[in-house]
């Protein structure tokens, strides 16, 4: 690991001054699970680290108006552990209790994740079908931004210089909603995914009325398929329906071949594990 | 001005003794324990977070301190291998893992049982799916996952 300089900041306040100084020179440090790997491989070359640990009132989940509220500085255990969110939004615990090992999910934190912009990792496609946000904070103010516009490419964020992820928010799922994520692990199981799909539905009377998913591990970014909800959403569910909005997906994804499968056999997997999440929120009685 | 080869004052509590070190920011907390302070109970080796060999609890719960920045665990109450036995008198894990073959070249144990502490500690009397699912982030090379479920299932209660 190359020298530099650790910032220990106390207030945001601070943090966003340091940001704003150093400019590109200087990355934000949480739980280090990513950024110190990077580190140690000189993918990150930065002189200034501005550790996040001191900051107050960023950890911890609430809820207010019928959403729930998640600190940046909150654990992937803890989110994967907290009544709040099981009771509100089971599928959140459950994309965060499937990242790596317990050790990991006990340092990494929340916004570090997301902001890491891993296209593997397990959070983001449940958050896009839970329509999630994220408020990002910086000397100038806050924006709120859909979880489904943060990622940008292979581990690139929107995140401007000088932004801070601060809270994630998590609305209500539509009343009657079924939800699931699937993660295919040919490997180990506290490997990345090889493909994920999370997926959110209401039907009534038969027909398909709210219907959204979301894949990761399927190319720069985790994605919308929204191919595949344009040809459910409103129709009758049927078997076929589904079989045929699941083969949808395929023109959407554009996997990387890697040790973990060549880019046809993750393609043919994205059709695969659509299908079986299409049929769990869709046809599972 | 400080420069990037500045020391930095870490004051960190190990298995309940105060220390104060001072370190580079780069200095990991493995390497702090091992080169700072002599402690080599902790073993350093996969150095990207994956197979638990260096697993110590970081306020009393199990972290990786090849991934964990000495300077990013100031004020923090730390407990190694060194930590684990009272005195001379083995903790129940250390004399299962002697009795039932927990270990063959040993590099990974310090890690399997400052993991397995931390689980008996919370829960302890887990399934052995429970002690699956909490201990597949300690690899053992050696493969000898029977012995070192069975350790860990002996000495819960």
């Amino acid at each position: 690991m190359r020298d530099f300089i650790y910032h220990a900041p106390t207030t945001i306040d601070e943090a966003l001054a340091l940001l704003d100084e150093h400019g590109e020179d200087a990355r934000p440090i949480a739980g280090g699970t990513a950024m110190v790997n990077l580190l140690k491989q000189n993918m990150v070359l930065a002189d200034h680290l501005v550790g996040l640990g001191k900051l107050p009132g960023l950890r911890g989940v609430s809820q207010t108006n019928g959403s729930l509220h998640i600190g940046a500085l909150s654990r992937h255990r803890e989110v994967e552990l907290s009544p709040e969110v099981l009771a509100h939004s089971p599928l959140l615990a459950e994309a965060y209790s499937k990242v790596a090992t317990v050790r990991v999910r006990n340092m990494a934190t929340v916004g570090g994740g997301l902001t890491h912009a891993d296209p593997a990792q397990d959070p983001p496609p449940s958050l896009m079908v839970l329509d999630a946000h994220v408020v990002l904070t910086s000397s100038k103010g806050t924006r709120e931004l859909p979880v489904s516009d943060l990622f940008v490419d292979y581990y690139e964020s929107a995140l401007e210089p000088g932004e801070l992820l601060t809270e994630l928010v998590v609305p209500q799922s539509p009343k009657g909603a079924k939800t699931v994520y699937l993660k295919f692990l040919p490997r180990t199981e506290d490997d990345y995914a090889t493909v994920s799909v999370a997926a959110l539905a209401t039907v009534e009377n038969g027909i398909c009325q709210d219907i959204r998913v979301a894949l990761g591990a399927v190319g720069p970014t985790p994605i919308r398929a929204t191919a595949v909800e344009a040809a459910l959403k409103g129709q009758q569910v049927t078997p076929d329906a589904v079989r045929a909005a699941a083969d949808a997906v395929a023109d959407q994804v554009d996997p990387l071949t890697d040790f973990r499968g060549s880019d046809d056999y993750k393609r043919d997997m994205a059709v695969v594990f659509t299908r079986r999440a299409l049929e769990q929120v869709l046809l599972a009685s | 001005m400080t420069t990037a080869d500045a020391l930095y004052t870490v004051n960190v509590t190990i298995n309940g003794q105060p220390h104060e070190v001072k370190v580079p920011a780069r200095r990991t907390l493995v390497d702090l324990l091992r080169y700072d302070l002599d402690m080599t109970g902790t073993k350093e080796t996969c150095s990207v977070g994956v197979c638990g060999a260096c697993t110590v609890l970081i306020d009393g719960e199990i972290a990786a301190s090849c991934i964990t920045l000495a300077v990013q665990a100031d004020g923090a109450n730390i407990t190694t291998i060194e930590g684990v036995a009272n005195g001379e008198a083995l903790h129940p894990l250390q004399q299962s893992f002697i009795d039932h073959g927990g270990f063959q070249c040993g590099i990974c144990t310090s890690g399997q049982i400052v993991a397995a502490k931390s689980l008996l500690d919370s829960n302890p009397s887990p399934t052995e799916d429970e002690v699956k699912e909490w201990m597949m982030g300690n690899l053992c090379r050696c493969t000898g996952y029977y012995q070192i479920m069975e350790s860990i299932l002996k000495a819960s209660k």
